[in-house]
C-alpha cells in the first residue's frame, strides 16, 4: 500500500515538473501555450540521443536538456511567441496547437516514430524495501526516488524566486501591469523572455527525467497535454503549490486507481477531475480570481 | 448515408467490372500493398514493405509473363484512410490483390470493399482471430494470436507453472490473447487469478505491476504491442519481480526480434511462444535473415516480415496458376497452398483461409554477442483454435 503511495508520489512530481512552466506561461503571463509538451519532448530526445549516440552520462544530460530546451524555448519566444501576447486566446490555442502538431511531425520524420529505450546508469536502477510486514511494505524505485528528491528541490528553488527574488517581485508586477512596471524601469520583454526560457527548460529538465517512466515518442506531446490541463486546470495558476497538489493528487489517485480498480484504470483521473472543477469551478487553490 | 452507400457500391461494382476487361489487356499485375508507413506502427509498415521488396529481389518481378507493380500507400494506422485507399486502389488502379494491413481495426474497415468488388485481400500483419470471417476474399499469411497463446498456455501447464496473472493491453489482439489463454489454461488445471488490462495509451505500468507482485503468481502471462514490451520488462525488472520469483511468459510480440536486441539485459530469459524467430534454425531462414539484413543496413527481420514475406509467396504462386488472374480464380488458387517459409512449414487453411503452422516456444539468450528468442519446444501445425467449431 504504501508502495503504491510511493509510486503515485513520483508520478505525480513528474507531472508536476512537466506541468509547472505551462502554469507559469499561463497564470503569469496569461498565454495559453498547448506547445508545452513540445519542449518536454524536445528534452526527452535530447537525452536519450545525447546518451545513446554520445555516451554522455545521463547526470549531464539533465542539465543539457534543461538548457538546450531554455534556449529554444527563448529563441521561439523572442521569433514567434512574443507577437502572440496581445492576441485573444482562441488566436494563442490555435497557433500553438499547430506549433504542436509540426513539433510531432518533424520528431517523427528525423527520429522515427519507434518508442525510445533509454538505459539508466547502474546506480539509478535497484530498489530499496523496507517494512517487511505485508500490508504496510514500501518498495522504493531509486530512479523514482530520484524524481522525487530532484523535483522537490525544485519546487523549493521556484517558490523562493517567485516570493523572496527581485526577480520575482519584477515577474509578478510585470503581469499584473505591464505598462506600469515598464514606466518604473523594468524591462517587461526581458522579464517575459526569461520566464518563457525557464518554463520551457523546466519541461524538458521533466521530459528527460520522464522519457524512463512515461515512455518518449513522437506523439508525445499530444499524448500529455491533458494531463499538463488537468494539472493547471484543478491547481489554479496563481500559485506554485496549487499546481504542486495537484499533480500529487492526480499522481496518486492514478496509480492508485489503476492498483485498486483496474477495470476503470485510466478513467480515475478525469472522474476526479471533474468532480473538483463541479465543486471547486476555480480550480484548487484559488485565493481570488484577479481582474 | 444510403446514397452514399449506393454511390459507393455503384462504383465499385463498375470498377469490378472494368477491372476485369483492362486486365486483360495490359499486362501488369498489381498488388496494392497499404501498409502503417508512419505514425506509431512504421516499424510494422517498414518491416513488410523491405520483406515484399526482398521477395521480388529473390524471385523476379514478373509472373507469368506479367510485370508485378506494388502501389505502396500509407494507412497512417487509421481505419477510414484504409477503407477510402482500397477503394482507390480497386477502382482506380484495379489491382489484382489487396495486401499489407498492419493492425486489426485497419483490416476490418477493409473487408467490405475486398467483398464486393471481389478483390483477394491478403492479411500480413494483423492478428486477431476473426479478421477472417470480415469477408471471404481474406487470406492471412501472419499468425493468430490465439494461435500462440494456447500453445504458451499448454508449456506453462506442464512445466511447474500453477498460478498466472495475466496482463494484457486493452485492444482487439490482446482481449483475444487474454480470452484463450486462460480458456486453455484452466483447462490445463491451472489457475488465473487475476486479469489486468493496460490502456493501449498508459506508459507507465507501475501499479498493474504491483499488482501482479502482490497477488504472488507463479508468473505473469503478457502481451503488449511491441514497442511496450522493453517498457514493460524493464519495470518488471525495476520493480523486483524478477527477484520475487515471477517468472514471464510472453506472447511473441513482447520480445519482438525488431527491437530485442536494445532491450538489454532486462529481456534475457524471458519464454515466449510464437510462430517466427529471426534465430529459427533452418537453411531458408538463415538466407532470409541474411538477405534481409544485406538489403536493409542490418536489420533484423521479424514476425511483420515474415508475414510479408510468405504473403508475397502466396500472391506469386497464386498468380502463376491463374497466369495472372483475378478475383475468385486467384483467391481460390491461395487456398490451400503448402510450402516452407522462413518460420518453418506453412499452410493456408483451404476451409477457412487462415494461416496453419508450428508455434514455438523460446527463451531470451545472447547469440554471438545478440539477444535473440532462441527456440526450445515446438508445437506442430496449430491451427487457430477459435476456429475449431
Amino acid at each position: 500500500m504504501l508502495t503504491i503511495l510511493f509510486d503515485g508520489i513520483a508520478y505525480g512530481m513528474l507531472l508536476f515538473i512537466l506541468a509547472v512552466g505551462l502554469c507559469i506561461t499561463m497564470g503569469l503571463m496569461n498565454f495559453i501555450n498547448l506547445a508545452h509538451g513540445a519542449f518536454a519532448m524536445v528534452g526527452g530526445y535530447l537525452t536519450v540521443v545525447l546518451m545513446q549516440r554520445y555516451g554522455v552520462p545521463f547526470m549531464l544530460c539533465l542539465p543539457i536538456a534543461f538548457l538546450g530546451s531554455a534556449v529554444l524555448g527563448a529563441v521561439l519566444e523572442r521569433t514567434l511567441y512574443r507577437p502572440m501576447y496581445s492576441k485573444p486566446h482562441l488566436d494563442q490555442v490555435l497557433f500553438s496547437i499547430g506549433l504542436t502538431f509540426m513539433a510531432v511531425a518533424a520528431t517523427d520524420y528525423f527520429m522515427g516514430s519507434t518508442q525510445q529505450i533509454m538505459q539508466l546508469p547502474e546506480w539509478l536502477k535497484g530498489r530499496t524495501e523496507l517494512f517487511g510486514s505485508e500490508q504496510w511494505s514500501l518498495g522504493m524505485g531509486h530512479y523514482r526516488l530520484f524524481i522525487i528528491a530532484v523535483c522537490a528541490a525544485l519546487t523549493i528553488v521556484l517558490q523562493a524566486i517567485l516570493v523572496k527574488t527581485r526577480f520575482g517581485s519584477r515577474l509578478r508586477a510585470s503581469v499584473d501591469d505591464p505598462r506600469v512596471a515598464a514606466g518604473l524601469g523594468i524591462n517587461v520583454n526581458v522579464v517575459f523572455a526569461t520566464t518563457f526560457a525557464v518554463g520551457s527548460g523546466l519541461a524538458g529538465l521533466g521530459g528527460a527525467l520522464g522519457a524512463e517512466v512515461l515512455g518518449l515518442d513522437p506523439t508525445f506531446p499530444l499524448k500529455f497535454m491533458v494531463y499538463f490541463l488537468i494539472v493547471v486546470a484543478v491547481g489554479g495558476t496563481t500559485s506554485i503549490t496549487g499546481p504542486l497538489l495537484a499533480a500529487l493528487l492526480l499522481g496518486i489517485a492514478d496509480v492508485a486507481g489503476k492498483y485498486y480498480i483496474p477495470k476503470l484504470g485510466a478513467f480515475i483521473v478525469y472522474v476526479l477531475m471533474i468532480a473538483i472543477l463541479v465543486w471547486r469551478p476555480e480550480g484548487l487553490f484559488v485565493r481570488k480570481a484577479r481582474k | 448515408m444510403q446514397k452514399r452507400q449506393f454511390i459507393q457500391a455503384t462504383a465499385l461494382a463498375v470498377a469490378s467490372m472494368a477491372t476485369s476487361g483492362v486486365m486483360a489487356q495490359d499486362n501488369v499485375f498489381k498488388i496494392g500493398l497499404i501498409l502503417p508507413m508512419t505514425g506509431p506502427f512504421a516499424s510494422t509498415g517498414k518491416q513488410i514493405e523491405a520483406a515484399v521488396r526482398l521477395y521480388m529481389a529473390q524471385n523476379g518481378s514478373s509472373v507469368a509473363g506479367k510485370k508485378v507493380e506494388i502501389i505502396l500507400k500509407d494507412d497512417t494506422s487509421a481505419p477510414d484512410v484504409t477503407k477510402r485507399i482500397a477503394q482507390e486502389l480497386v477502382a482506380n488502379d484495379k489491382v489484382n490483390v489487396l495486401a499489407g494491413f498492419g493492425l486489426t481495426p485497419l483490416a476490418f474497415a477493409t473487408a467490405p470493399v475486398a467483398t464486393q468488388s471481389k478483390t483477394p485481400m491478403v492479411v500480413m500483419a494483423a492478428a486477431t482471430s476473426s479478421i477472417t470471417e470480415a469477408s471471404p476474399y481474406i487470406v492471412r499469411t501472419s499468425f493468430t494470436a490465439a494461435q500462440v497463446v494456447t500453445a504458451l498456455a499448454d508449456w506453462a501447464a506442464k512445466n511447474n507453472i500453477k498460478r498466472v496473472v495475466s496482463l494484457v493491453t486493452d485492444f482487439g489482439p490482446g482481449a483475444d490473447s487474454e480470452k484463450y489463454f486462460s480458456e486453455r489454461f484452466l483447462f490445463n488445471g491451472g489457475t488465473v487469478i487475476e486479469k489486468l488490462r493496460v490502456p493501449l495509451r498508459n506508459p507507465d505500468f507501475a501499479p498493474f505491476l504491483q499488482k501482479v507482485r502482490d497477488a504472488k503468481a507463479d508468473a505473469m502471462f503478457a502481451f503488449v504491442p511491441s514497442g511496450a514490451g522493453s517498457a514493460l520488462m524493464k519495470q518488471f525488472a525495476e520493480r523486483g519481480l524478477d527477484k520475487a520469483g515471477i517468472r514471464v511468459i510472453a506472447e511473441g510480440s513482447v520480445t519482438d526480434d525488431d527491437i530485442l536486441n536494445s532491450m538489454g539485459e532486462v529481456a534475457m530469459g524471458v519464454v515466449s511462444s510464437h510462430h517466427y524467430s529471426a534465430n529459427h534454425n533452418s537453411a531458408m531462414n538463415k538466407k532470409f535473415v541474411e538477405a534481409f539484413g544485406k538489403a536493409n543496413g542490418g536489420l533484423r527481420p521479424n514476425f511483420m516480415a515474415v508475414g510479408g514475406y510468405d504473403g508475397m509467396r502466396v500472391i506469386y504462386e497464386a498468380a502463376k496458376t491463374t497466369k495472372g488472374g483475378t478475383g475468385e480464380a486467384l483467391l481460390n488458387a491461395m487456398k490451400g497452398q503448402i510450402f516452407e517459409s522462413p518460420r518453418g512449414p506453412m499452410f493456408i487453411d483451404a476451409q477457412t483461409r487462415d494461416v496453419v503452422h508450428n508455434v514455438y516456444i523460446r527463451k531470451v539468450d545472447r547469440v554471438g554477442g545478440e539477444l535473440h528468442n532462441v527456440e526450445f519446444a515446438t508445437i506442430t501445425d496449430v491451427k487457430d483454435p477459435a476456429k475449431t467449431k
